[in-house]
């Protein structure tokens, strides 16, 4: 199963957890698994026409999936996926 | 019997390879690729030395060279002192003890150099209140006296002097770092001090760039703090970050972060670029054409309710100090032109667990700022995004 690391603005989605596994041969899997074992994740990680979100940076391992094949990237057992939204925060 | 001081170096100088000024000379304009060494004294190298050599006194050859001229052993270095002679014990060094094969040591050293006319380069020279300031500085082969002068000419602009403008500013300014420019709209409130250790409790009320200027001068008199009491916004930014060389972002927003990111752009000025929130940082150096650019990394900014700020879910108190040191190491070492910068990378720290993560950002071939020829980005096209207005209007 492929490690799910989670960022902050989605912890509380995922019951606070900063990883979780989710099963999937591709990177569009194993998302859509994560979204159906914590459902408030599906809104914030795909558009209605389940494409994902623009907003939303996927990384396999090191690599944006934007450069790889992109939710048909294929996922491996070890393979870990870093969801990254954008932060703000700083001089505040 | 042993042989004199004056036969062994006979013996040395017959068996080094020795070239002719004017062969270096020609070889240097040629653009070749020689290294080329002088292993005078410090105040010798201080009163003028080749332009483009390295240094490192022969004292302490054996372990600084490879810092200074690095370790492939089959570069050219041809090595010069003053007459010739203490270059080829240098030459015989590096060649006999240390393995590098392609060693020559100048005839004549630099004052057969100079005799010809040739250029010399006289460093500028520290007082000796900083030669002491940054001694520290000038013992580390990276930095060193070339590297103090660069940072002293340095003009350096945080946005920000809160969270992670106040610990850049501070260890900036003690690195000698000769314009700080601070752009903050804000007064130093009791809230602040939990984490942004520039400012003082006798000194809430006070607006944050005065506030900062006190505590700067305070560490070093030789920085000229140059003060910017607004908020970055379209109508004042190519005005407030035309000349400076790096720029620190801390802001604490998107629309703020896509305008400078688009302006710094046009303008070529590399962009140190942090965020916090809770126990989680991220960093990353935005260096204009050399690599990805702020869009490259975020084409579009998340939803408001996916973009919290600092203000509104707080964050631990020593993170910002965390990041904001790892953002001034990153413009020291692009002042500097030392080590690898964060370009194309994004790092990525968890308080909590402890851990880095790295993360490799590409340029998008699409980008529409970072793609498209600097002098064609538009003034009305910075930090315009889409759905702009409604971001706004939903952020507040």
């Amino acid at each position: 199963m492929a490690t799910i690391k989670i960022p902050p603005v989605l912890r509380p989605s995922v019951g606070g957890e900063k990883e979780v596994q989710a099963e999937g041969g591709d990177v569009g899997a194993v998302l859509r698994a994560l979204a159906e074992q914590h459902p408030a994740t599906q809104q914030q990680l795909f558009g209605a026409d389940g494409s994902l979100n623009r907003y939303v940076n996927v990384y396999l391992n090191d690599e944006d999936v934007r450069v790889l094949d992109g939710l048909d990237t294929a996922v491996g057992e070890t393979d870990t996926l870093v969801i990254l939204p954008a932060m703000a925060g700083g001089a505040f | 019997m042993s042989p004199s001081g004056a036969e062994v170096i006979r013996k040395i100088r017959s068996e080094v390879e020795e070239v002719d000024p004017a062969d270096v000379k020609a070889t240097l304009s040629n653009g070749n690729g020689i290294v080329l060494l002088d292993v005078r004294e410090s105040e010798e190298w201080d009163a003028g030395h080749i332009p483009g050599a390295k240094h490192v006194p022969r004292g302490y050859l054996e372990s600084r060279v490879e810092a200074a001229i690095g370790a492939d052993r089959d570069q050219r270095v041809v090595i010069y002192c003053a007459s010739g002679q203490r270059s080829a014990l240098a030459a015989n060094t590096l060649k006999n003890l240390l393995g590098y094969e392609n060693v020559a040591s100048m005839n004549g050293g630099i004052t057969l150099w100079k005799d010809r006319g040739y250029e010399v380069e006289k460093p500028v020279v520290l007082t000796p209140q900083q030669r002491e300031r940054y001694s520290r500085h000038l013992l580390v082969p990276e930095i060193g006296l070339e590297g103090q002068t660069k940072l002293l000419n340095a003009k350096v602009l945080l946005l920000g002097a809160g969270g992670l403008g106040s610990p850049t500013a501070l260890y900036l300014a003690a690195a000698g770092v000769g314009t700080l420019g601070v752009v903050d709209d804000d007064e130093v409130d009791l809230s602040n001090l939990q984490r942004q250790v520039i400012h003082t409790t006798d000194r809430i009320g006070t607006p944050k760039v005065d506030s900062a200027e006190i505590a700067i001068n305070g560490i070093n008199p030789d920085v000229n703090v140059v003060k910017y009491k607004t908020r970055l916004d379209a109508s004042n930014i190519m005005e407030i970050i035309d000349g400076y060389d790096v720029i620190v972002d801390g802001v604490d927003n998107f629309p703020t972060r896509y305008l400078l990111n688009d302006a710094t752009v046009r303008l070529g000025i590399p962009v140190v670029s942090a965020s916090i929130l809770g126990f989680d940082g991220q960093l990353s150096v935005f260096k204009p054409h050399d690599g990805p650019c702020y869009r490259c990394l975020y084409p579009v900014p998340p939803p408001a309710e996916l973009a919290p700020s600092c203000g509104a879910n707080g964050v631990l108190g020593v993170l910002p100090g965390t990041m904001g040191l790892l953002q001034a190491t990153e413009v020291v070492k692009l002042v500097v032109g030392a080590g690898e910068p964060l370009i194309g990378r994004l790092l990525l720290y968890e308080a909590l667990g402890a851990t880095f993560t790295e993360l490799k950002v590409r340029r998008d071939p699409e980008c529409p700022i970072c793609s498209i020829d600097p002098s064609e980005i538009d003034e009305s096209q910075l930090g315009v995004f889409p759905d702009y207005e409604a971001f706004c209007a939903a952020a507040g």
